[in-house]
């Protein structure tokens, strides 16, 4: 009798048709995402709440907008918006701006003729993509602080200076230093993907030119740089859709007291106000605007890409 | 002929400056690149008193490696580089287990309502509740001061379950169909058919996540305050922000005075040096071996959900 169940109920699961099994294999995978992608979402609700940690929400009381309107309430508050978004905006502006450096860099290296060489470069330039922006910033502590730092010393040596000069907290210069850094550490990096591209140029197209009396600098500008517009095209559109989000980690291991003002972007002050001053509510609301804006600045992009190439980047 | 030896003559003339500026600049550029990776181990394998008046610049003085020994006697540093392992081959290990199955199991049209599952995964790419919500959400779950924190929320990455998808959908089905008619379930298949076939695209995401679980810095900042959950990362951070603390830490720990070597003795600079190469070395040692994935890996990453 057992024995007979047993089958039974194996040839019941059997019978179970594919279309819910494979449904019932990616159903852990789907909870996970529900869980840690959308449960999160309902944590927008205590932007319109007066939320203090600890207490459930039903207990808080409901303020309705009060808080996207605090974002403007006060002069003091315009100005510390104001002051964010400028950094935001600059930081983001000036990545773009030089989001063409990549594509120099590959067309340049291309133009490296040595194989070891060129593979050298390319492989010691990408290695600080791989390191975390903790040891970036523990790298630039080491180079730039007063007391033993690398450059302070060259530079009191070489009797450049006559004090040393406290780099990192010197608050002037903070959005290019930081754009600096950003280029370091991703430059060889992002040429790696104008490399492939370059590699996939007709090599045809070469050898018709040199026929022709193309020189080196004409076949760069009509073959190489043409032949990575696409690639380039695509990444920028990608980047004014990230426009407002440069995330924070950057910022948060270079920010301190000094230059807090000039270094505080949108990622970053949310998380200051946030879970470093315990205005959760406020901090919440911040995000749900900024969401907004990004979730627009991605169909604005993915529009200006199906207009202008035919196809989409989403 | 001769018209064509003379275009070689004529480029040859400016090719000789553009290559030596070329070549000059990348080699710079380069050094620039690499330089404070050497600087940093220089001076942590140098005398402690020189390097901390910051006279070890260009070479080793008074080579020792007591430094590697020292360091990890100090409270915390232990356990930070076991949580770091361990975060990473767990986290790893199980993304790359989630985004094979469901890569794979994506592609079969049979499962229900596959198109809105596979869409409900994919859209999650694109947009991001904010930190604070997401600190309440962990909070809920009780995975602040919890390692399950380090784990759960990386195991499904949609970027990556899209990029095993795209390489599933190459493989021919054919060798698929024959396993089916010998009664093969859809798991048997996954582990011994589909798995060994894209085994390329499993290293390319394993190395990637492996790298960014390594390097994760942010999630131990918003959601571990009890020291027992920081990650080399977070430690790191601790002690470049934090000196008085760390000169506390050395001044309050027997086993480190007792040396009284003065060389090898820590300092705070060689604690924060030769914590940051124990964080990049294991990312030097696996660098040779994963560099050949970078264009692959970019590449698949150009293919659209």
């Amino acid at each position: 009798m057992t024995v007979h169940a047993a089958t039974r109920s194996t040839s019941k699961r059997a019978s179970l048709p594919d279309k819910y099994k494979l449904f019932l294999m990616v159903l852990p995978f789907i909870l996970l995402v529900l869980v840690f992608s959308y449960g999160p979402l309902f944590g927008w609700s205590y932007a319109f709440f007066d939320y203090r940690p600890g207490i459930p929400l039903s207990r808080e009381s409901f303020v309705g907008l009060k808080w996207f309107s605090a974002l403007v309430s006060s002069p003091v508050q315009r100005a510390e918006v104001m002051r964010v978004m400028t950094n935001t905006i600059a930081m983001s502006l000036l990545n773009i701006a030089c989001s063409v450096l990549p594509v120099a860099f590959a067309v340049f290296l291309s133009e490296v003729k040595t194989p070891w060489y060129k593979k050298s470069v390319q492989i010691l330039t990408t290695l600080p993509n791989f390191i975390s922006w903790v040891l970036v910033y523990s790298f630039a502590y080491a180079l730039f602080n007063t007391n033993n730092g690398f450059l302070n010393g060259l530079l009191l040596k070489l009797g450049v200076l006559q004090r040393p000069v406290n780099f990192l907290a010197d608050p002037s210069h903070t959005w290019l230093k930081m754009c600096v850094w950003h280029i370091w550490k991703t430059l060889g990096w992002s040429s790696i993907m104008y490399l492939a591209a370059i590699a996939g140029i007709d090599q045809e197209l070469y050898e018709a030119a040199r026929i022709d009396g193309a020189g080196r600098f004409q076949i760069m500008w009509h073959i190489t740089v043409p032949g990575i517009m696409e690639t380039y095209f695509v990444l920028l559109l990608l980047s004014i859709a990230n426009f407002i989000s440069n995330g924070m980690e950057q910022y948060f291991v270079f920010q301190n007291p000094m230059n807090r003002n000039r270094i505080e972007v949108l990622d970053l002050y949310v998380y200051n106000i946030g879970l470093g001053g315990g205005s959760f509510s406020y901090a919440t609301a911040v995000s749900i605007l900024k969401s907004i804006v990004s979730l627009t600045l991605l169909f604005v992009a993915n529009g200006l890409s199906k207009a202008i190439r035919g196809n989409t980047i989403l | 002929m001769r018209e064509r030896q003379a275009v070689k003559l004529r480029l040859s003339g400016g090719d000789i400056a553009f290559n030596a500026l070329n070549y000059l600049f990348f080699g710079l550029f380069t050094l620039l690149c690499v330089f404070p990776f050497y600087y940093l181990f220089i001076n942590t394998i140098s005398d402690n008193q020189v390097s901390s008046l910051g006279d070890v610049m260009f070479y080793p003085v008074g080579v020792h490696f007591g430094n590697y020994v020292e360091v990890l006697k100090i409270r915390g540093i232990g356990r930070a580089a076991l949580l770091s392992v361990g975060r990473t081959g767990i986290g790893t290990g199980l993304m790359v287990l989630a985004s094979a199955t469901c890569g794979y199991l994506f592609t079969k049209e049979k499962m229900w309502m596959r198109k809105f599952w596979y869409r409900f995964v994919v859209v999650t790419m694109y947009f991001n509740a904010g930190i604070i919500p997401w600190y309440i959400t962990m909070n809920t779950l009780k995975l602040t001061n919890n390692f399950l924190a380090y784990i759960l929320p990386t195991i499904v990455s949609p970027y990556n379950i899209i990029l095993v998808k795209t390489f599933v959908e190459s493989v021919p089905a054919s060798l698929e169909e024959s396993a089916q008619l010998d009664g093969a379930g859809f798991g048997i298949i996954l582990v011994s058919i589909i798995i060994p076939l894209i085994k390329p695209i499993l290293a390319t995401i394993a190395i990637f996540g492996a790298v960014s679980q390594w390097n994760a810095f942010t999630d131990t900042l918003f959601l571990m305050s009890d020291a027992q959950y920081f990650t080399l990362q977070f430690l790191l951070y601790r002690y470049l922000n934090e000196a008085a603390s760390l000169a506390a830490l050395l001044k309050s720990d027997p086993t480190l005075m007792a040396n009284m070597d003065l060389s090898t003795m820590q300092t705070p600079e060689s604690v924060r040096m030769t914590v940051s190469m124990v964080v990049v070395l294991p990312i030097l040692f696996v660098y040779p071996f994963f560099q050949r994935y970078f264009v692959k890996g970019i590449m698949i990453g150009a293919v659209k959900g």
